[in-house]
């Protein structure tokens, strides 16, 4: 399962940095966070954590370019994000809570369709592989309206199966991706984000169950600490 | 994984488009019906005047090919913009403007051309010569694809509003308005012995501009949409 990310490893790393400057976000009337400034390397894991409405989300949307920050940067590898629009769109992987699941297509046509919007081609034989690493290999063929949501979700991680080379990939911004799994699930994927954090990549996170990592591969980021 | 070109990617989107109608067939037959239906009221209702039905065919024509065009703006990007699947799109490797082209495309093709496609058979019923077919096709060809990408600005624009729906109509019928002179005007010009060619010349000068400057106003609204 984690053949790509290994031979990753076994090549030069590209360094990558993901810098965030004086970042502010507001939510209508409201200041989630202000004068947030962090930066994040290559290898390394990022927790973020906070109550419901702490702006968990909008941090993760802000930095994968979905909305606007109210002011502050955010660059990668000292470029504007905005100024490299498609570049940096095509580097990230982002897994929201929304799973992006068409209903009338089959599981592997919704995985097959994902990643072909991200500019890489998969074949069946590497969707299937990702779908059985996931453990609904015999959900390939269903149509996605009759799939559970844990099944769903399932599906929307398939992507991190197979974007898993940090050389294409080098970044994930994954809002909540333990939720809806069952536990053995979770460490399948807890660990399949570490071989990925250490074959080069770069990952965020938020979760509300304390994920079992690394202690020296993650990094925290306390939200509501930063508001005040 | 192999990268693959920019060319792949957009007809992996059509190809999608395409597939997601197919599944869903009623939604796409319920507007042609509603054009074919709409239109062949007309006949029915005014009776057996030759003359009558053949002056208000294009306009008839014209404005229930408008609206059966309306009826699926809604469904443009409301069901990935529900799923999650626009926030995807907008964060694909290719430009916003090119795959909100591809999705418009897509759009003209399921509701747009099998108007075209149907419209010589209605005019039949209005009793509408040789000629005053062939050019009202050619402007449903060349007025079809505006209404498309103009509805494409409202459909995006009114994303996750509640009555979305009415707000589209507001919006948008408006801008129709130009689309539906030139092109009732380009047949009504046939029937009355004048040559169509101003018509039909400013609904392709439409049809350039808005190709240019549709796809890029809608990039712009989904993206504000989506915050």
């Amino acid at each position: 399962m984690n053949d790509m990310a290994s031979t990753a490893a076994a090549n030069t790393i590209t360094a990558n940095q993901l810098t965030i400057d004086q970042l502010a976000c507001v939510r209508g009337e409201r200041v989630l966070f202000k004068q947030l400034s962090f930066a994040l390397k290559s290898q390394q894991l990022l927790y973020i954590q906070g109550q419901n409405g702490s702006g968990k989300t909008t941090l993760l949307r802000a930095i994968a370019s979905l909305s606007s920050p109210a002011a502050g940067k955010i660059s990668w590898n000292e470029n504007d994000i905005k100024a490299l629009a498609e570049d940096y769109h095509g580097q990230l992987l982002y897994i929201g809570h929304l799973p992006s699941i068409k209903d009338d297509l089959t599981t592997l046509e919704n995985v097959q369709f994902n990643t072909a919007l991200s500019g890489y081609a998969v074949s069946k034989a590497q969707a299937i592989a990702a779908l059985e690493a996931l453990g609904i290999k015999r959900c390939a063929h269903l149509p996605a309206r009759v799939l559970s949501q844990g099944q769903k979700r399932r599906t929307a991680l398939a992507q991190l199966w197979l974007r898993n080379t940090p050389d294409n990939t080098p970044l994930w911004i994954l809002d909540e991706p333990f939720t809806a799994l069952d536990s053995e699930m979770i460490a399948t994927l807890t660990a399949h984000i570490q071989a990925y954090v250490q074959a080069g990549g770069m990952v965020l996170f938020t979760s509300h169950q304390t994920p079992d990592f690394d202690a020296d591969l993650m990094q925290h980021l306390q939200l509501d600490a930063a508001n005040g | 994984m192999d990268k693959i070109s920019t060319f792949a990617v957009i007809s992996h989107i059509f190809q999608r488009e395409i597939t997601l109608a197919w599944r869903r067939r009623a939604d796409l037959l319920s507007v042609f019906f509603f054009f074919m239906i709409a239109a062949s009221l007309f006949p029915l209702g005014l009776g057996s005047d030759p003359k009558l039905l053949h002056t208000i065919a294009p306009s008839v024509l014209w404005v229930c090919a408008l609206l059966s065009c309306m009826l699926s703006l809604p469904r443009m990007f409301a069901a990935d913009y529900a799923d999650g699947t626009l926030e995807q799109l907008m964060l694909s490797n290719q430009p916003a403007v090119l795959i909100v082209f591809v999705k418009t495309v897509a759009h003209w093709v399921l509701s747009g051309l099998p108007l075209v496609l149907v419209a010589p058979v209605i005019g039949l019923q209005f009793s509408l010569e040789a000629a005053s077919l062939k050019v009202m096709a050619i402007s449903l060809l060349l007025g079809t694809p505006v209404l498309s990408l103009i509805g494409s600005i409202g459909g995006a624009l009114t994303l996750g509003l509640r009555g979305g729906g009415v707000l589209i109509a507001l919006l948008v019928l408006p801008l129709y308005i130009p689309v539906l002179v030139f092109g009732a005007g380009a047949v009504n010009a046939v029937s009355i012995g004048m040559s169509p060619n101003g018509g039909l010349s400013l609904l392709g000068a439409m049809l350039a501009i808005a190709m240019v400057f549709s796809p890029i106003l809608t990039a712009y609204a989904l993206k504000v949409s989506l915050e």
